[in-house]
């Protein structure tokens, strides 16, 4: 059985359509991640596939129960931590837990060890009694995380598990996952824009627009894109760019002064080419290509995180008041 | 070797995943109640200066009313002096205030995100709705308790028959303007719509309940707006309560509200009050249970 099955999912708002048709299966103990900017449908998906919105049309399962009418069940085999922090500030870690655990009848002699084993687990032990006021945002979203997991859900959906925490936080959070899924044996659905969080997933949906546009894993996608990625500077880049369709027909763009371009084999091709190259090259770079590059291909466009977060930046300082 | 096995041990691993085990709706409904209505008072507890403003307000009131208007008004009937009429008012308007605000904190959770945790968990909202209710009224009565030790020495008469009177009523008017806060909160998204309505709806909803001054004496105009307004029932039924006498239990008092020239008894107050407050409390829930 899948763990999660969407069949052609639409959900409308008034006239915007923000989720236009999208079908995909995950299966169990599978980690599986939707990849896209800021509006492209990743959160209304969850939301539906976690029964807060009812789709518009079509139909999807999770752990085998039907998103629109079997609610309940759907609600009790899965946990969730959303894009913004849902804990009750006023109240200690431990208590948000034992509120959660009393919102879905764990019994009490499962609570208590499982409160300790996720709180050790996620280095929130001796802190446990503290308001979650005073915790970081990492340590929140940690607890999150535990209390996600406090009922033994099959699935866990992470709603951009890692906005507005700093790379090594987010790394920090990402051992912990990794460690939980294979106690667990749990299926992980996530949504993100951080190409580097995508990397973590064993296949990717990238979404645009409210579609699918690519779903496969990092790997295949990556490997479509067609090889590595240069990016080269002269003294005279136009004529670079001449020369590089003339004489090995590669089509390079030139832009912000570097001319840049994907080639198969670029480790064993780039040598041969600086040995040859008429112009005098003043930088020249090599690497492998990223889901970034997999987006641009696709979609024409990058996925803009300067901006996501900009924007991330002043919701949060709303919401500190 | 054991290391291998520890590290990928369950957590706490013991039991059947919750998921497994079935629950019917009335098990939903209750757990909600239940769930909601405790947080309501593990908040009161937490939140002290949520105690020292529910004493602070009252106090107020009897200082700046009572010396204000009290020697002005001297009797407002026989036996009655200012500040007895006043103290129902103030434990009518308390519960008003407790209850709607409690109601309406809705808004703060839906703002500060608790309320996704609450729509999210395997409970109804009706039950949601009832527990933000029964909490409501909770931290309501300790909020009159609080007024009501000030009594004595205020020289307001309260035995054992007047509390048991008054109790049954303070609930039911918590219930209903707690329904009434969660009405307005379910479609509120901001904290500045809530601002508005405390300011334009429930403030000149409050004074004009008479609970501050009898309204047996004042313009047509005002007489009719305050028949209009729900609260005028509640405070009236309160006063009720507290100023009868015991061979008068449910007969008008000298400030009884006047509808269609015939003074409202305390029962017919509370029957007021209670249709208004089943009409809010199906409202409230509806409200609720279809926001998205």
């Amino acid at each position: 059985m899948d763990a999660i099955l969407a069949e052609d999912l639409v959900r409308r708002f008034k006239a915007v359509e923000a989720v236009k048709g999208v079908s995909f299966a995950v299966a169990e103990g599978e980690v599986f991640g939707f990849l896209g900017p800021n509006g492209a449908g990743k959160t209304t998906t969850i939301n539906m596939l976690c029964t807060l919105l009812r789709p518009t049309s079509g139909s999807a399962r999770v752990n085998g129960f039907d998103v629109a009418t079997q609610t309940s069940d759907v609600r009790r085999s899965i946990g969730l931590v959303f894009q913004d922090t849902t804990l009750d500030d006023y109240l200690s870690a431990e208590q948000n837990l034992r509120f959660h655990a009393q919102a879905y009848a764990v019994p009490r002699e499962v609570f208590e060890p499982r409160m300790e084993g996720l709180l050790k687990l996620l280095d929130l032990w001796d802190r446990r009694k503290e308001t979650t006021r005073n915790y970081s945002g990492g340590m929140k979203r940690r607890l999150e995380i535990a209390r996600g997991l406090l009922h033994h859900p099959k699935v866990l959906f992470l709603d951009e598990p890692s906005i507005g925490l700093d790379p090594q936080t987010r790394r920090h959070i990402w051992e912990h996952l990794q460690d939980l899924r294979q106690r667990e044996k749990l299926t992980i659905f996530l949504t993100t824009h951080y190409m580097d969080e995508a990397e973590y997933c064993d296949r990717i949906a990238i979404m645009d627009h409210g579609s699918i546009v690519a779903l496969d894993t990092p790997e295949n996608l990556k490997s479509g894109v067609g090889g590595d990625v240069v990016t080269l500077k002269a003294e005279d880049n136009a004529a670079l760019v001449r020369e590089l369709k003339e004489a090995h027909g590669v089509d390079a763009r030139l832009e912000n002064g570097e001319v840049s371009f994907t080639i198969a084999g670029g480790k064993a091709w780039l040598p041969k080419f600086v040995r040859e190259a008429s112009q005098s090259l003043t930088s020249l770079g090599l690497r492998g290509p990223t889901l970034d590059d997999v987006f641009l291909k696709i979609t024409g466009r990058a996925i803009r995180e300067q901006g996501a977060d900009q924007f991330e930046g002043i919701r949060r300082m709303r919401r500190r008041r | 070797m054991t290391n291998v096995v520890a590290r990928e041990a369950p957590v706490g691993g013991v039991g059947a995943p919750v998921a497994a085990r079935k629950a019917g709706p009335a098990d939903e409904f209750f757990r909600g109640v239940t769930v909601v209505a405790y947080r309501e008072i593990l908040r009161l507890v937490h939140d002290k200066s949520r105690i020292v403003s529910s004493l602070a307000m009252p106090l107020m009131f009897f200082v700046m009313f009572g010396a204000g208007f009290g020697r002005a008004i001297g009797g407002m009937a026989p036996g009655v002096n200012f500040i007895q009429f006043l103290f129902p008012g103030i434990i009518a308007q308390t519960v008003f205030m407790t209850s709607i605000f409690s109601g309406m904190s809705v808004v703060w959770d839906r703002e500060f995100g608790f309320l996704r945790e609450l729509l999210v968990a395997p409970i109804s909202r009706a039950g949601i709705v009832i527990g933000k209710v029964i909490g409501g009224a909770i931290l309501a009565l300790f909020q009159a308790a609080i007024v009501l030790v000030l009594a004595p020495f205020l020289k307001v008469k309260l035995d054992l028959q007047i509390l048991a009177t008054a109790i049954p009523l303070l609930v039911l008017f918590s219930f209903s303007l707690s329904s009434l806060g969660i009405l307005m909160a379910s479609r509120m998204r901001s904290q500045q719509g809530f601002q508005m309505m405390m300011q334009l709806l429930i403030m000149p909803m409050i004074f004009l309940s008479g609970a501050f001054f009898p309204l047996n004496n004042v313009p047509a105009w005002l007489s009719i707006v305050s028949k209009l307004n729900p609260l005028t029932y509640g405070v009236d039924a309160i006063r009720h309560a507290f100023l009868d006498h015991a061979g008068m239990a449910a007969g008008p008092t000298p400030f009884s509200v006047i509808l269609f020239g015939h003074p409202m008894t305390m029962m017919q107050d509370v029957a007021i009050v209670a249709v208004m407050g089943a009409v809010l409390l199906a409202a409230a829930t509806w409200s609720f249970s279809r926001q998205e």
